[in-house]
């Protein structure tokens, strides 16, 4: 019935599929991101896109015409950044940081037209219809793309020695796996928010990974965990007017404590026997 | 036949050499073990060969009939995440990605192979399981599986034992020594003196001031090959 009431309006309802998409999509990338310990990427690159978002508003230009190619590029530099052995981690937090900065002083030099809490924290509102079309092709991409390479980027997240060493291009696949990945946070952070989005790619992984001991398996649930806390995130932001955002990651949140759990009784259950 | 071939080659990182003048040869069904100290260039040999870097200085050399990227390779394993999620299946056709050429999935032809090798290593019962809950032994014997899929000509096998109990040790060695029996090339970096001392025909031994190259018999006539049975407590002399 709620249901049938928020497809009535077209903006819900675009919001509903737009949500869908990326939750699909990021759960997908976020069982590589996390096996690769790449959590923090995905962190800063969200912070990065509210640095663009609140840019781009300030000096009127479209949202994703700006924060994609910033993202995208941003994404290189946080990768590498990974990769050092020393310091990464800290040069990641400070990029986010000042990133934040940036994109808070953009805003607020903007005056009142912006909602900075919209930025922050996401809004259903802000999902136009271009928005809704760009996330489409967004999510199909990125879909299609981890399907295909679905083999070849768990064999380079696995054991990245082994597959150079037989003749795999990893490089590759960690560069195919960053851009999807900045796609899915640009499309993602306007409806659940720059502070929230990495939450999307981070809890799905995490919640499979406590029940589910296979790459396919926690792939699986992965994607089914992210979908059903989205739609019941959704469902409950309509009807208690959270936003959603908000009630999304609360949502995982439950799952996650749900899944440790189940995974604490599975073990239980198995060294009992 | 020669598979890999390596004449008057410099081994090193950066242009700082650690290995200069080797020069080596593995014919095709040799056991090769290869030994000496931490840090004398066992694992820039390695590396050089699966061509993750290339030498200073000089050539290796493969046969035409021996692809360089289908090595069937058992990384040191250290360096594999032990709380990653993932069956044995998945492992051991992961082995097979380099000549992968389908869109999606494996192939049935690709699957079978998989099945047969993981029964040849007596794994079938376990080819569901997850490897995170495999014993040590299991799990290299997982990870041979997948060197095998790779390819079944050479395998290069990176301190295969470490941190395997007696038994399991004895059981992997006994493996390696059948697979070679059945015509697999093995080069394997140990250092255990075991397989060295009853298994390998050449010895390939790296220090600090040199290398030795040459048959096992030989070796063990040598000052680092004494040295080497001294230290493990077979000097019988």
């Amino acid at each position: 019935m709620i249901i049938a009431e928020i497809l009535s309006y077209p903006f819900l309802a675009r919001a509903l599929m737009v949500g869908f998409l990326i939750s699909v999509s990021s759960s997908l990338l976020g069982v590589s991101l996390v096996l690769r310990r790449y959590s923090m990427i995905g962190d800063g690159l969200s912070h990065v896109g509210f640095g663009a978002l609140g840019i781009a508003s300030l000096l009127s230009l479209s949202p994703m015409a700006v924060t994609l190619p910033v993202v995208v590029v941003a994404s290189f530099l946080l990768l590498r950044l990974s990769e050092r052995r020393s310091g990464g981690d800290s040069a990641i937090a400070l990029l986010s940081s000042s990133a934040l900065a940036l994109g808070v002083a953009a805003v607020s030099i903007g005056g009142v037209n912006t909602d900075l809490n919209a930025f922050l924290f996401g809004s259903i509102l802000s999902v136009s219809k271009s928005d809704a079309w760009i996330s489409f092709g967004v999510s199909a991409v990125t879909i299609f793309s981890y399907l295909v390479f679905y083999h070849q980027i768990y064999a380079s997240t696995f054991d990245p020695v082994f597959a150079r060493a037989t003749g795999m291009k990893c490089e590759r696949y960690t560069n195919l796996l960053a851009v999807l990945t900045s796609l899915v946070i640009v499309v993602g952070m306007r409806m659940l928010g720059s502070m929230l989005i990495s939450s999307l790619l981070i809890f799905p992984a995490l919640s499979a990974m406590k029940v589910a001991k296979t790459y396919l398996r926690v792939s699986v649930i992965a994607v089914a965990e992210s979908v059903s806390a989205f739609l019941i995130g959704f469902i409950l932001s309509y009807a208690l007017s959270l936003p959603t955002g908000a009630s999304i990651v609360i949502v995982h949140m439950c799952f996650y404590l749900l899944m440790m759990a189940a995974g604490w009784w599975m073990r239980k259950a198995r060294t009992s026997v | 036949m020669e598979l890999i071939k390596g004449d008057d080659i410099t081994i090193g990182y950066d242009g700082e050499p650690v290995v200069s003048h080797l020069t080596f040869s593995v014919r095709s069904g040799d056991y090769l073990c290869i030994v000496g100290e931490n840090g004398s260039g066992k694992s820039t040999f390695v590396k050089t060969v699966l061509g993750l870097i290339p030498p200073l200085s000089g050539q290796v050399v493969f046969s035409p009939s021996l692809r360089p990227d289908s090595i069937g390779y058992l990384p040191q394993k250290s360096m594999i995440q032990r709380d990653f999620p993932s069956s044995v299946m998945e492992i051991v056709l992961s082995g097979c990605l380099n000549r992968h050429r389908r869109l999606f999935g494996y192939s049935r032809e690709e699957r079978d192979k998989a099945e047969s090798i993981i029964s040849r290593l007596g794994l079938d019962k376990l080819s569901s399981s997850s490897f995170q809950e495999l014993s040590g032994g299991q799990q290299q014997r997982t990870l041979l599986a997948r060197a095998l899929m790779a390819t079944e000509r050479l395998l290069l096998l990176d301190e295969p034992v470490t941190g395997l109990d007696p038994q399991a040790t004895a059981e992997l060695y006994s493996i390696i020594r059948k697979l070679q029996e059945d015509g697999i090339t093995v080069m394997m970096v140990t250092h255990d003196i075991h397989p060295a001392l009853n298994d390998a025909d050449m010895i390939l031994h790296f220090s600090h001031t040199g290398y030795y190259f040459g048959s096992r018999d030989e070796y063990f006539r040598t000052e680092p090959g004494l040295k080497f049975l001294k230290e493990a407590g077979h000097d019988h002399s």
